[in-house]
């Protein structure tokens, strides 16, 4: 909502300066966006006077000027094709800066000819579109004054944000009420006008809307103006509208702009030749269509409210007139329009439309529904002055609505909801001051009145008192201390990603957080893409479904990198992803992936690419950090199909309960994403971890022995294809008590190994409990294992 | 007597300190100590002497015998010494060299940021909520007081599911005030929370990200008012700023979830592009919030005549960037490795109010 302060005035009796009215907005919450005034940027330009031209030596569209600015004479070379003896025009100097341009002026040599500065365009000086030649000035503008001066234009304009509940400060009127309420001057008064009609108009409008639909537009009210003359409105009226960026037209349509601006009122004029027969407030049928005056044709879907005469539909009410019954210069004969539209009814229909109006936007946040009739009378009676003819007797159907609103209101309520303590005259005679009428003794009855849509209970009204007060006396209050709770602020799934995360980045990888959506085809390659996750309205087709895996976010965030000329790319996000829409169906997991190198070049190790082991040693740390029993997990050598069918797998808990996935990336779905390898990664399900079972903070105590362990190796040969887990878990189930730990040291294939077997070098630990363990005790030990072994996998010794 | 063991052990006694070698020591040592030794066949002379003789030599001899030993020794651990130092002396390394450095990944700002706000609420007696990204219409607008077709929707440029099978469309939450819901109707007053997480809206520029984060924060009690809003907003912002006081600005605004309702601003400088909360002449915007409106107590079945509570809503990214200092919100999701180098945190940067809440 833009105005000038000289706008502002016409309602606010007040000697503020520009800054103080700022203030005072952003206090009381009509947030100032911008403050703009011509003058600032416009101040060094002069009206001068061309005194003489000739034609450039060396060019036949420049000519060389002499300027006066009153006091000196200077020679300007200009190209506009008006430039010509005795006009006054504006002038910039050398050092002045030209705002239009973006140039700061300095003495120039064009084509051979010193030129001493400019004579500017409304282009140039950012006061309108107009190029086409320099600006004349009125012949009596006085050489040496300031442009500003002349021109009047030293006048901020504030732009402020309004919020959607303030409709009354839709018009400058309003805001002058604010400002007056906040002791910022006084509110003019507003003289009831009234316009006499000389006879009835043969026009007349009926609302058949039907009962159920009676509410979109309760009241219409008009008249009729014959013999008026519409041309361009008075220069005061264009030079308001401009200054809010706004368009003058005609005078007829700049009237009922002027006065959605100052007073907040919307209203419509219709070309009274142009209608057929009398004009009716209906709900649309679909398929009905109109050319609007946004030049667009639009076609009803059924249910708009829209204003049609006996021929047809020719405007959306409240939002949007049409084009066929429109104001030209050559109208003669007016209707006017004064109405209340339904709010909701209008937001549905302008969204539908897409239609942004300046009516539109007052009635969805709701009109002043009493001033509708004196509305039309302003309306009336500035087209009476400005545009002359014959006004009719008003005709309206439908009827002003009922206006009661009261709110019972506690005084105290500032302090124990605001926590303010003020006395009560004094919220009392904030609440007179904006308009409300209060009577009875705490509680009070606070009538609202009718241009305050808003307001509706108590703590709106707590609301006024505060913002008109101030909000800086509200004084700080600590919190009350809780009692002290057992519990943490994180709940279990919150530290688990907690500490899930700094585990991952100790091992090297850095968090990165990538969008919840992503490509659909991508998220097809990675198990999901499922209609019920694509998102109706995305930003972009790039990000369009809702993510079934973090990986492919990761694999592109790893190309981004490449594509830097990065390398060692390590990478991991916490967080969720998307098997279905339902609140069941967000999960929360922990994805990572290396890329290229396993590790740096450098002098004192081999490079090798990073592989499946680097992956599943990650999902391991991730999955110990979230408090899995990770010494139980199972390894499956089978995993979903976005990995590498031979390099991946899953690791579980009981043969169903998945708890993470590993492996190299599909080389095709790399190549489908248009991602290089090789890229490793893991997919750690942090929701199916199962929760700690510790319920307090006590380990237990432990037993230690110092009696010393002892090692021992085995070489087995066993099956190729057959996992080394299972020969693990054999070893390690020979004797549990006895047996701490065993590893794998080396793995042989190749010559002196049968072919089909891979020879396996095994290290058992012995942990001896109340004594050493004798020699026959360690081979006793040793055989176990080596029976074990052959039971379970068929390993054979290698002697 | 007496002089032929004088002289024995100046000649042995040069002898052991001409070596240059243990094994030339080790050489003077047999032929002075050894069975055949010069010393040796001495003592063994002993037998063969007077008591009285005896008597004198026995000592002289074993003396004689203990000085040479004592000499070898001395010589030997000078010797070796010597050969310590000349073998030290060739296996010199460049120690100049680069080492490897230990694996060292990040924790992303936004993470650290979270923690941070975590740990300054949990003082406050604050518990950290939840919810999810994909919303239903009633807990992102209809139970906050936005009813379809309010104005106030359309400034949340609202991303939409595909309407699933009963033809519902789910919204990705705009906000996270719809955790306000879930918990109101989950949980019996008081109630003091701040739910962390996700949220989206149709927006892309240097500020704003179709995805970006925001922490909620609600308290609901019986006499909980404004003043206490904004006592808790000092003590947060001062405890995250890591400043000794804060000055803030309410602003009258609009939530249609809050009434009153306002923006907070936070005194501040803005020098070389870098903002400093605390002091200065500037005011920046720092979130929104206000007292729970009484139509969100009655959707969560709450009576606004016995409860009351406060609400604010914060942009995760934007005090990152404040505290942090990055100026385009696009990089926190774009995951450039430089980046994430530059504005990361080690593993180890857990926050907590003992140790300092960024290091």
């Amino acid at each position: 909502m833009k105005f000038s302060l000289s706008w502002l005035k016409t309602h606010l009796q007040t000697d503020a300066p520009i800054d103080e009215i700022v203030r005072t907005l952003n206090a009381i919450g009509l947030e100032v966006d911008t403050v703009e005034n011509a003058a600032d940027r416009l101040a060094p330009f002069t009206v001068a006077e061309v005194v003489s031209t000739e034609k450039h030596p060396d060019a036949d569209k420049l000519k060389v000027c002499q300027v006066s600015d009153g006091t000196n004479q200077m020679q300007i070379v200009c190209g506009a094709p008006n430039a010509r003896t005795g006009i006054k025009v504006v002038l910039g100097q050398p050092g002045d800066y030209v705002p239009g341009i973006d140039v700061t002026l300095k003495k120039a040599t064009i084509r051979g000819v010193e030129s001493n500065g400019m004579m500017c365009s409304y282009r140039e000086l950012e006061l309108g579109d107009d190029h086409d030649g320099i600006i004349e000035l009125d012949v009596n503008a006085v050489v040496g004054q300031s442009f500003i001066d002349h021109a009047g234009l030293d006048d901020p304009i504030v732009d402020i944000e309004i919020t959607p509940n303030r409709q009354d400060c839709l018009g400058v009127r309003g805001i002058a009420r604010d400002l007056a309420a906040a002791g910022l001057g006084s509110l003019k008064e507003a003289d009831t006008v009234s316009v006499d009609g000389s006879y009835a108009s043969d026009i007349s409008v009926s609302l058949k809307l039907g009962q159920d639909n009676a509410s979109a537009c309760t009241l219409f009210t008009g008249r009729k103006f014959t013999g008026v003359k519409n041309g361009p409105s008075p220069q005061w009226l264009q030079d308001r509208l401009t200054s809010i960026g706004l368009r003058p037209i005609s005078a007829l349509v700049d009237i009922t702009n002027f006065i959605t601006h100052d007073l907040g009122r919307p209203l419509h004029v219709y070309d009274a030749a142009k209608l057929t027969g009398n004009i009716h407030v209906r709900t649309a049928e679909k398929g009905e269509s109109f050319l609007a005056l946004d030049d667009n044709d639009y076609t009803c879907q059924g249910g708009e409210t829209v204003i049609a005469d006996d021929a047809g539909v020719f405007g959306f009410g409240g939002i949007i007139g049409g084009e066929a019954s429109g104001c030209s210069f050559e109208t003669t004969d007016v209707v006017l329009e004064c109405a209340l539209f339904d709010r909701v009814k209008t937001a549905v229909t302008g969204r539908k439309h897409g239609i942004i109006s300046d009516a539109r936007y007052r009635f969805e946040r709701g009109v002043d529904p009493l001033f509708a009739m004196q509305g039309l009378e302003i309306a009336s009676q500035m087209i009476v002055e400005l545009c002359g003819g014959e006004p009719s007797t008003a005709f309206s159907a439908g009827e002003t609505p009922a206006w009661n609103k009261t709110v019972s209101f506690r005084s105290e309520r500032v302090r124990t909801l605001g926590g303010l303590d003020i006395p009560a005259a004094d919220a009392v005679a904030i609440l007179e001051k904006l308009g409300f009428a209060v009577s009875g003794d705490d509680p009070y009855i606070v009538s609202v009145p009718s241009w305050r849509v808003d307001v509706e209970g108590e703590a709106d009204i707590v609301e006024e008192v505060l913002r008109i007060h101030g909000y800086d006396d509200i004084p700080s209050v600590p919190l009350p201390v809780i009692d002290h709770k057992a519990g943490t602020t994180l709940n279990a799934s919150q530290k688990k990603a907690r500490r899930v995360k700094r585990r991952l980045a100790s091992a090297g990888l850095h968090e990165v957080m990538t969008w919840s959506f992503m490509r659909r085809d991508f998220a097809e390659l990675f198990g999901g893409g499922d209609q019920s996750l694509v998102v109706d309205n995305p930003i972009s087709s790039e990000l369009d479904c809702m993510r079934p895996s973090m990986l492919p976010n990761l694999m592109q965030t790893v190309q981004r990198n490449k594509d830097r000329g990065l390398d060692g790319i390590a990478l991991f996000e916490v967080g969720p992803t998307y098997e279905n829409d339902s609140d069941k169906g967000q999960h929360l997991v922990a994805a990572g992936v290396r890329a290229g190198a396993s590790g740096p070049r450098h002098w004192s190790t081999s490079q090798s690419s990073v592989d499946v082991f680097a992956a599943k040693r990650d999902a391991i740390a991730a999955l110990e950090a979230a408090g899995a029993p990770t010494a139980n997990l199972q390894v499956f050598a089978e995993a979903a199909p976005w990995y590498h069918p031979g390099r991946s797998g899953t690791l579980r808990l009981g043969p169903k309960n998945i708890l993470a996935s590993f492996g190299e990336l599909h080389p095709g779905a790399m190549k489908a994403m248009d991602v290089g390898g090789p890229i490793v990664g893991f997919e750690v399900m942090l929701d199916a971890v199962p929760a700690a079972k510790r319920k307090n903070a006590n380990k237990g105590a432990l037993a230690l022995s110092n009696l010393q362990s002892v090692e021992r190796d085995f070489a087995f040969l066993i099956d190729a294809d057959r996992p080394v887990a299972d020969l693990i878990r054999a070893v390690k189930g020979a004797d549990k008590a006895a047996i701490a730990a065993v590893s794998v040291f080396d793995l042989y294939e190749g010559k002196g190994v049968p072919e089909g077997q891979r020879s396996i070098a095994v290290s058992a630990t012995f942990e001896p409990k109340r004594e050493t363990f004798s020699d026959q005790e360690i081979e006793a030990l040793s055989v176990k294992i080596i029976a074990a072994a052959e039971k379970a996998v068929g390993a054979i010794l290698r002697s | 007597m007496q002089e032929q063991i004088a002289s024995l052990k100046a000649d042995i006694t040069a002898r052991i300190a001409g070596t240059d070698s243990i094994a030339a020591l080790e050489d003077v040592r047999v032929a002075a100590l050894g069975k055949k030794g010069s010393v040796s066949g001495l003592m063994k002379g002993l037998g063969g002497m007077s008591p009285e003789e005896r008597q004198v030599m026995g000592p002289a001899l074993n003396g004689l015998k203990s000085d040479i030993a004592g000499d070898i020794a001395a010589r030997k651990s000078v010797l070796e010494t010597a050969e310590l130092e000349a073998r030290l002396a060739g296996e010199r390394v460049d120690v100049s060299l680069p080492v490897l450095d230990h694996a060292a990944g990040s924790i992303h700002p936004n993470s650290q940021v979270m923690d941070e706000i975590a740990e300054i609420f949990a003082v406050l007696g604050f518990d950290v909520a939840e919810g999810p990204d994909l919303e239903s219409d009633f807990h992102n607008f209809t139970a906050l007081n936005i009813p379809e077709e309010h104005p106030a929707r359309q400034d949340h440029d609202t991303f939409y599911l595909s309407p699933n099978a009963e033809g519902v469309r789910k919204v990705l939450r705009t906000h996270t005030s719809p955790v306000q819901i879930r918990t109101m109707l989950s949980k019996e007053p008081p109630i003091r929370i701040i739910a962390p997480g996700r949220t989206y809206r149709s927006d892309s520029d240097a500020t704003h990200t179709p995805m970006f984060h925001q922490v909620e924060g609600l308290v609901i009690d019986k006499d909980t008012h404004l003043g206490h809003l904004k006592g808790t907003l000092e003590a947060f912002l001062k405890a995250f700023f890591e400043v000794d006081a804060v000055t803030l600005r309410l602003r009258p605004s609009y939530f249609p979830f809050t009434e009153p309702s306002m923006e907070v601003d936070v005194q501040c400088s803005f020098a070389d592009g870098n903002v400093k909360i605390g002091d200065g002449n500037d005011w920046l915007e720092i979130l929104g919030s206000g007292m729970v409106h009484s139509n969100v107590l009655k959707a969560c079945n709450l009576d606004p005549d016995v409860y009351q509570g406060f609400a604010f809503g914060c942009g995760i990214d934007r005090l990152a960037m404040l505290k942090y200092g990055m100026n385009d919100l696009r990089a926190f999701f774009d995951g450039d490795l430089r980046w994430l180098r530059h504005y990361g945190f080690r593993a180890l940067d857990l926050p907590t109010l003992a140790g300092g809440l960024s290091r």
